[in-house]
């Protein structure tokens, strides 16, 4: 594409419309959040405890998915086994709080340790826990792409799924129930905004990650690894450790959120681990826009609004649903957030 | 002692063999032209070098075996490679292309922008809107930014309007003579090659027939080897 003259493109890479649509997104996810703290002030309000557990499970949904979003829409990465990392902080709240409230030992060597309340220990063991298991399937199942990849992240979930179903000691196919919800210190938990207070911190700091990993070298890599990994190799980055840790943190993000989820519920289930989950994930984002920062947001808090508004009306919603979904797909340029803002960059 | 050396290297793309035995030796801050027409075996011989084929025969870089290395790993030895047509991260910015691949030495964006003035006023735009000479001052930026010890350039003007191509030989002018980074050059302009060059090699049908000063290279020689 020589010119014979060296540039000769305009200076703005996106275009004249290019800034203006970038203002507009930044106003629409400014917005979401203005929405985030409004509503649940709102139903305090107006004593409306629904509507904060309503948008509670929202903004627990958007941390798993912005999660996945690190993986998906930074690395390129489509798993179908995202939901592993988000049972596996499901269980690791269940199996501590439950040791605790029944006061059986989980383990008496090196010393005793009878579980735990405490959410920051919880969310602690959640997060190495799946970053630990995101950690091994990735290593194995990175080695794939393509469809590959989808169908051995795929098996892995079902591999954790029908082990949680035949783990009689924590409830099998029942699930476990925790009596009370886990306890934050300054905090009562019980009281669902203080919760939600916990959830929203959780779901900003996940933001927050996302928006410096993408514009730092890590990110960039990540992103060129995708286009182009033989030109990554070519400056001595390994593109399979980039997916690795890009995995890792993915697991790890989602792995919290799904602690969160049980002390949400106060109830863990194999269903946490389901396959059903993962598609749920990547909907979120596919709807709200792959690659954007606020994408996995807008698409969780549409489809909780959808399910619980539509689900309402008939038992049938998801064929609403996939309708809408199918129209963002073949219309948007790039979800909710492409229809209103405009066309990205493939990392925006 | 050499920092880069090559013997006798073997390679084959399936059952067709494309190198018979290569042999060049470079030494550190040192400009090496590797020369040769059409299908002669030079990109091969550079893909071999930064391990993105299969190859036998000896391969070291200051000392070290190259052979059992993954291609990153002997980027990460300090051989930057600027690859034939380019190949820019595509949908990066120039600053992010930069970005994306620095490793800690001297070479910096600041420095890169000293460079190549053209690049900084472009930092914002995303690679794919550059011209064809905006890119391949990008791909040598980008290269450069690895801080590399030595750095390889696989047809870095080819297809490039003259002005361009001017203003490229002259970069790499003053990179040889401001930072004694050791230069291996592929091209086929054997007048450009020669005012930076200090000594080459021309390979012909897979093997190195030639080594010496670029200007010891007789005209005779020159067109029966290169076709010029």
């Amino acid at each position: 594409m020589s010119t014979g003259q060296i540039g000769g493109q305009p200076p703005n890479p996106r275009g004249i419309f290019g800034p203006k649509k970038q203002g507009r997104e930044a106003l629409l996810n400014a917005l979401v959040l203005l929405g985030l703290v409004i509503v649940p002030l709102w139903a305090v309000m107006a004593d409306e405890p629904f509507t904060i557990t309503l948008v509670t499970r929202a903004v627990i949904f958007a941390l798993a998915a912005v999660g996945l979003n690190i993986a998906l829409g930074l690395g390129g990465l489509v798993s179908l086994g995202h939901a592993v990392f988000f049972g596996i902080g499901g269980y690791a709240m269940g199996i501590l709080a439950w040791h605790a409230q029944n006061y059986v030992p989980l383990f008496e060597w090196p010393v005793l340790f009878e579980g735990t309340k405490s959410m920051p220990v919880i969310w602690a063991v959640a997060v190495l826990a799946s970053a630990l298991a995101a950690f091994c399937i990735g290593l194995l199942s990175l080695r794939t792409s393509g469809v590959y990849f989808i169908m051995i992240t795929l098996a892995f979930g079902q591999m954790f799924y029908y082990f949680a179903i035949s783990w009689a000691r924590y409830g099998g196919e029942d699930g476990m129930s925790i009596y009370v919800r886990n306890g934050f210190p300054g905090l009562n938990t019980l009281d669902p905004i203080q919760f939600y207070g916990l959830c929203l911190a959780a779901l900003l700091l996940g933001l927050l990650l996302h928006a410096r990993l993408r514009r730092a070298p890590f990110g960039l890599a990540l992103n060129a690894a995708r286009q182009a990994p033989e030109r990554v190799r070519a400056v001595g980055l390994d593109p399979l450790r980039l997916r690795l840790l890009a995995f890792t943190l993915s697991g790890a993000i989602t792995g919290l959120a799904g602690a969160l989820f049980a002390d949400l519920n106060r109830f863990v289930s194999p269903t946490m681990f389901s396959w059903q989950l993962s598609g749920e994930f990547i909907v979120f984002i596919i709807l709200g826009g792959t690659a954007r920062l606020f994408g996995p947001v807008v698409g969780a808090v549409l489809f909780v609004l959808m399910e619980h508004w539509l689900g309402a009306l008939t038992e049938y919603w998801h064929i609403g649903f996939g309708a809408l979904l199918l129209l963002i797909v073949l219309f948007g340029q790039g979800g909710v957030i492409g229809l209103i803002a405009g066309k990205a960059r493939a990392h925006d | 002692m050499s920092l880069l050396t090559v013997s006798d290297l073997t390679a084959s793309y399936g059952a067709s063999q494309a190198l018979f035995g290569v042999d060049l030796a470079l030494a550190e801050g040192e400009t090496l032209a590797l020369m040769g027409r059409n299908g002669m075996g030079k990109s091969t011989t550079i893909k071999a070098i930064c391990r993105m084929m299969p190859s036998q025969g000896e391969m070291r870089f200051d000392g070290r075996d190259l052979r059992r290395l993954p291609s990153h790993r002997v980027a990460r030895l300090g051989v930057g490679l600027v690859p034939e047509g380019r190949r820019c991260f595509a949908d990066l910015t120039v600053t992010e292309n930069l970005i994306a691949a620095a490793r800690p030495g001297p070479w910096t964006e600041a420095s890169i922008s000293a460079l190549f003035p053209r690049l900084a006023e472009r930092r914002a735009q995303v690679a794919r809107s550059l011209s064809g000479g905006e890119q391949q001052m990008l791909a040598i930026g980008r290269a450069l930014m690895t801080n590399p010890r030595l750095m390889i350039l696989d047809e870095a003007t080819e297809g490039l309007a003259p002005l361009v191509r001017q203003e490229i030989w002259q970069a790499l002018a003053r990179l040889k003579a401001e930072s004694g980074l050791s230069l291996l050059i592929v091209d086929k302009s054997l007048a450009e090659l020669r005012t930076i060059c200090d000594r080459g090699v021309i390979l012909d049908r897979g093997r190195s027939v030639w080594a010496g000063r670029l200007d010891a290279l007789e005209e005779d020689r020159a067109h029966a080897l290169l076709g010029v």
